[in-house]
């Protein structure tokens, strides 16, 4: 199983959380975990999810997501999990 | 699982402090290619290096995208050159390096580095070749770098070596003078030089390395910089804590990149090299450090002292950090690769001098450092001497990149573009050297190297 954390950045607004799981249910993108929290009107998220089913290649995920982030005025990236167990786990 | 905090924490390293890996750089070791014929050595060395560093590019590309963290360069180090094409001669020596330059572009790495000879003790025939045509080598070549070891704590420093690098400087500066002498900006000589540095252009595969091995280099002088921006005021105890700190995150992340790269390309892994390197963008510099600790300027008095407990916070943080920590690992300070240094260069508060004194506590030495084109041969031999003799008496790794900028005076201006960055060209003392340095010979090693 490959974890991966998916951080949405920017300014909140109806059916952010709706539009990305429904993206990555798209391509069989589990959702593990879910945080968010919306500060003075920001918002922010990070879910943790499993790529081992992924039926795209994770540039290919990189790049709808990014395209719905712009569409909606967030910031939306992948990062492997394990560059934050690294940076913040001994 | 890892909080929002964290999460938002790495990210803000990496979207606005300039958090990076700065190289990976794979050693690939050439002895295989040793041959008497320069056209079959050079077809040999290019052969090898393609096959080896094939999927270097990509594989650094595949990393980048999985965890979204910037891996700024990939390179490779070789074999010394001295070595490889000693059989060969000069012309061999010539011909390698321009197979090294199209083995490079044709991989995609942004550098070579190995067109090297090791001299500190004397000069063997294949030195010779390699010194001798260092000029014209990264004249006709643009991705290749070379460095020249004429020191070392156990063998002292060969004088010869280092009058005649003097010359080899200002040759190399004359024959690239029309691209503000860039050939001896890719030409390092050392004092205690290190087999397994990643960083270019002092970069080569020792002569005691495995067949291949991947080498990492971090950065993130913006990082520590933002960090200490909250301990503001506080005593040396917090300052020294806090880089600490960061140094581990910092080095975490490199040792994390060594091992999945290591791991891709079925290369062992060799070491992570603690290193605080500066690049000339706007928050990625060594000297803001210094200005944050609370100086005016780099340069000024308290400089050093700063350096010093940087260095060594960073090497504290980062050693806990990885399994394997080697190259040159300490801060670096070339002039005209950081904004914080051009700028106290170019206000004059920053002379050769104290960057010599600075060169004492931290890694490296005078880097990048541009000084008038008239500044004769002996001068710049005598600088390397001193420099050397800061590395010999003290231990460590010292080196000289110094460039003569050919038609320039001070106050001019050399641009080299890319990384490599611009200086203003720096005052240099005219006292007198030339006895000194054409008395040749060797300065012995220190009693201290005697440690049977």
């Amino acid at each position: 199983m490959k974890n991966a954390i998916v951080s949405v950045v920017g300014q909140d607004k109806v059916g952010i959380i709706a539009a990305v799981s429904a993206l990555l249910a798209r391509h069989q993108v589990n959702i593990l975990d879910i945080r968010q929290t919306v500060m003075q009107d920001y918002f922010t998220m990070m879910m943790q999810v499993d790529l081992s089913a992924i039926s795209c290649s994770l540039q290919d995920l990189k790049d709808v997501l990014s395209r719905l982030g712009g569409e909606m005025g967030l910031v939306i990236g992948v990062y492997d999990e394990g560059l934050f167990n690294a940076m913040h786990r001994i | 699982m890892i909080s929002q905090h964290e999460v938002l924490d790495t990210l803000r390293m990496i979207e606005h402090e300039n958090l990076d890996i700065r190289t990976i750089t794979m050693g690939i070791t050439l002895t295989q290619c040793i041959h008497e014929d320069a056209d079959e050595v050079a077809r040999r060395v290019y052969d090898r290096i393609c096959a080896k560093a094939g999927r270097l590019v990509q594989v650094g590309r595949e990393i980048e995208a999985e965890y979204g963290i910037p891996i700024v360069n990939k390179r490779i180090s070789v074999t010394p050159i001295s070595i490889i094409g000693a059989a060969a001669g000069p012309k061999g020596c010539l011909a390698i390096a321009k197979a090294m330059d199209r083995a490079a572009r044709d991989v995609g790495v942004n550098f070579i580095g190995g067109y090297t000879a090791l001299v500190h003790k004397g000069i063997a025939y294949g030195d010779q070749a390699v010194i001798d045509t260092i000029p014209e080598a990264l004249d006709i070549t643009e991705l290749v770098c070379a460095s020249v070891n004429v020191a070392t704590t156990r063998a002292g420093i060969n004088m010869d070596a280092v009058a005649r690098m003097g010359r080899v400087i200002l040759e190399t500066a004359r024959r690239t003078a029309a691209r503000d002498s860039i050939g001896a900006a890719k030409l390092v000589v050392f004092a205690n030089a290190v087999e397994d540095n990643p960083f270019m252009a002092g970069a080569f595969h020792g002569a005691g390395e495995a067949d291949c091995a991947v080498n990492v280099g971090v950065s993130g002088p913006g990082v520590v910089k933002c960090a200490l921006e909250k301990v503001r005021g506080q005593s040396f105890d917090d300052v020294a804590e806090t880089i600490k700190r960061t140094a581990f995150r910092i080095t975490r992340v490199g040792q994390l990149v060594a091992r999945e790269a290591s791991r891709r390309l079925d290369v062992p892994f060799g070491i992570v090299d603690l290193s605080l390197a500066p690049t000339p963008a706007m928050g990625d510099s060594v000297a803001h450090i210094l200005t944050e600790m609370g100086l005016e300027s780099v340069g000024g008095p308290g400089s050093t002292a700063a350096l010093a407990l940087l260095n060594d916070a960073v090497k504290k943080g980062g050693v806990m950090a990885s399994s394997h920590v080697g190259g040159l690992s300490g801060a670096f300070i070339p002039v005209s690769e950081d904004a914080g240094m051009i700028d106290a260069a170019r206000a004059g508060v920053l002379t050769l001098e104290k960057l010599e004194a600075m060169t004492a506590v931290c890694s490296v030495g005078l880097d990048m450092i541009a000084v008038p084109g008239d500044t004769p041969a002996e001068t710049l031999s005598a600088i390397i001497a001193d420099e050397a003799a800061i590395g010999v008496i003290n231990g460590k790794t010292t080196a000289v990149r110094i460039i003569p900028a050919q038609g320039k005076g001070v106050g001019d201006e050399v641009s080299f573009g890319g990384l490599l960055g611009e200086a203003p060209v720096m005052r240099v003392s005219a006292v007198g050297c030339g006895d000194f340095i054409r008395r040749g010979g060797r300065i012995p090693a220190p009693l201290h190297s005697m440690r049977n």
